[in-house]
């Protein structure tokens, strides 16, 4: 036998103590666990929207203003604006230092042109990065591979009565229409979408681009450090960031993990204080108890520690059930408060850290009840004598 | 030779009425293997006597020597470890721990000891073997006669092998027969050489004393030797 023994046993034998303890302190880390658990998911779901759904930097030629625009830009209706990118120059933008962080760089070419006898925004883009980087575009039909494919946005679909597998002529050349994106609520349900080489030969832009975008992988890289990387490699051009909508979702994100630790940081002090008058409650339901293990010699330290080992247990325990059950609870709430992408993070980091927590903050809530065990005065705890 | 020395013992307490002297300058010395029995009425300081002697409290005045310890000279946390090496409590209500089976309840006074688990739990059998409930180890507290826990708490008190064992009252709450047969016990580990002091209230036990004594308002009012046949 030895003092954990006795430790252990009084816990095992005292089971609703046991479980008012441990229920106290494991509401408490759960809900750590979730409320960090969920903002780590969420802001993970944030960062997979940044880095697969679309473009956050926009390259855009320095331009006087027109009549026609699209992402940000004007242009001058069918005439040429003569400042267009060279499409060679783009390569520069895989020189600046956080070229890593770049996902995609996606150029386009815009331009009016005359379909059945009305004029339309045609734009021509490299189609695999284009349709990657737009990944909420769906098309009826399929994405175009060929030179000679076209997709249609919805309103010029149906303002020309087109569909997928027609064949339209552009400057009389024929193409084949293979999809139809359907509608996107934006500028692009007004455009042909053609190959870049194609259109860059229809809008006599040989070699040139009207606009660029890039995605940068950003959960928390700089995005505004970026821009002036790409804007001192391509001075010609006009660099910006477009990250409202996600600087909007992070900083919705920042204050639920705000109001998250505030709300930690009262439910673990509630579990302190269940632990703190528990365990004074059971030193001062045990002062007999403690009287005779003082009259058979246990030490001041002795006693203290028999306290402390049953808080540090029972706390270990609401640790780990308390990362558990925080973690269910974390799957069943995200769902509701996160889009489909959103997915549970086991990580080890915030299992070993919820367990320390309630360690420490078991055995710092039962200190000064061991302390009071410890001081009590044998004669005074056996009363007999 | 002299093993407890006990000089100018006094234990005043403060009460409504003003001080109260538990214990008024006490001069005793017990002998190495004897029977001392501490008798006396309610309130005349045969618990203050026997608590102060197993180092629970402090004395207002005076010294206990015990084998040539000081021991009130003993910082808290050695005073413990006097109490661990030197000392078997016998209570009156037994105090054993509820929540501990006899074997755990005898090997209590082992717990903080550096010896191997295997060891503690030989040894706890070998006393509740002695006491005549080796039977009965695995059993709680609470499901143990009046009887059997009085001989779980000698048996915790023998456990450790101490040189003196203190017994408070140790009979009180046993019925005649259970009773004699406790003080059988205690007689026969006297006769083995245990020192024992034991404050009783009851008369038919002073045959088993070596010695008796009897205090009053705090002083001793008298003393007898050997009324043992």
């Amino acid at each position: 036998m030895k003092l954990r023994t006795i430790a252990f046993t009084n816990l095992r034998r005292r089971k609703a103590r046991l479980a008012f303890l441990l229920a106290g302190l494991l509401i408490g880390i759960a809900t750590v666990v979730t409320m960090l658990s969920l903002s780590t998911a969420m802001t993970a779901e944030v960062q997979h929207q940044m880095e697969n759904f679309g473009a956050n930097i926009l390259i855009t030629p320095k331009t006087d203003e027109l009549s026609l625009s699209y992402g940000g830009i004007t242009l001058g209706g069918v005439s040429v604006d003569p400042r267009e990118i060279p499409e060679a120059d783009l390569a520069r933008i895989e020189t600046i230092p956080n070229r890593r962080n770049i996902a995609a760089v996606a150029p386009k070419v815009l331009g009016a042109v005359e379909v059945k006898g009305e004029r339309v925004m045609l734009m021509g883009v490299a189609a695999d990065r284009e349709f990657h980087l737009k990944r909420w575009w769906s098309v009826e039909g399929r994405p175009l591979v060929e030179r000679n494919e076209l997709v249609a946005g919805s309103s010029v679909a149906r303002r020309l009565g087109l569909k997928p597998g027609d064949t339209v002529e552009i400057e009389d050349f024929p193409f084949v229409l293979t999809g139809i994106l359907r509608e996107t609520s934006s500028q692009d349900d007004d455009l042909l979408i053609a190959s870049l080489p194609t259109a860059q030969i229809l809008l006599d832009k040989p070699g040139l681009v009207s606009l660029v975008e890039v995605a940068a992988l950003c959960g928390d890289c700089p995005v505004e450090e970026m821009v002036a990387q790409i804007a001192a490699v391509l001075p010609e051009a006009r660099v910006g960031a477009i990250q409202q909508v996600v600087k909007s979702r992070m900083h919705a994100i920042e204050q639920f993990q705000v109001f998250a630790f505030g709300v930690a940081v009262v439910v673990i002090l509630i579990g302190a204080l269940v632990v703190f008058v528990t365990m004074m409650g059971s030193v001062n339901e045990r002062t007999r108890e403690i009287g005779i293990f003082r009259a058979l010699g246990f030490r001041r330290a002795h006693v203290a520690r028999l306290i402390l080992i049953e808080a540090a247990t029972v706390s270990l325990l609401a640790g780990i059930l308390g990362y558990f059950v925080g973690m269910l609870a974390t799957g069943l709430l995200l769902p509701v408060l996160a889009e489909a992408h959103a997915h549970l993070v086991w990580d080890a980091r915030l299992a070993g850290g919820s367990v320390l927590l309630a360690v420490l903050v078991g055995t710092l809530a039962s200190l000064y009840p061991a302390l009071h065990a410890s001081r009590l005065d044998p004669t005074t705890a056996l009363r007999t004598l | 030779m002299a093993f407890i020395e006990i000089n100018g013992l006094s234990k005043h307490y403060p009460s409504r009425a003003g001080v109260v002297a538990a214990l008024d300058g006490i001069d005793l010395t017990i002998d190495e293997g004897s029977f001392l029995g501490v008798m006396g009425p309610s309130g005349s300081g045969k618990s203050t006597f026997l608590s102060l002697i197993g180092g629970l409290c402090h004395p207002t005045a005076g010294t206990i020597r015990v084998d040539g310890i000081d021991i009130f000279r003993l910082p808290a946390e050695q005073l413990a470890d006097f109490r661990r090496e030197y000392l078997g409590f016998v209570f009156q209500s037994f105090n054993l721990v509820p929540y501990l089976t006899a074997l755990e309840n005898v090997m209590l006074p082992l717990a903080v000891k550096k010896l191997a688990t295997a060891e503690k739990r030989e040894r706890a059998y070998q006393v509740l073997e002695r006491v005549g409930l080796k039977a009965r180890a695995g059993h709680l507290p609470g499901e143990l006669s009046g009887g059997e826990q009085e001989r779980v708490a000698i048996a915790r008190a023998l456990v450790n092998r101490p040189p003196l064992i203190l017994a408070d009252e140790p009979t009180g709450s046993l019925d005649t027969a259970t009773a004699a047969s406790i003080m059988e016990l205690f007689a026969e580990l006297n006769r083995e050489g245990q020192t024992i002091v034991m404050v009783t209230h009851n008369p038919e036990t002073r045959g088993n004393f070596h010695r008796t004594l009897l205090l009053r308002d705090g002083r001793v009012a008298g003393e007898s030797l050997a009324t043992a046949a």
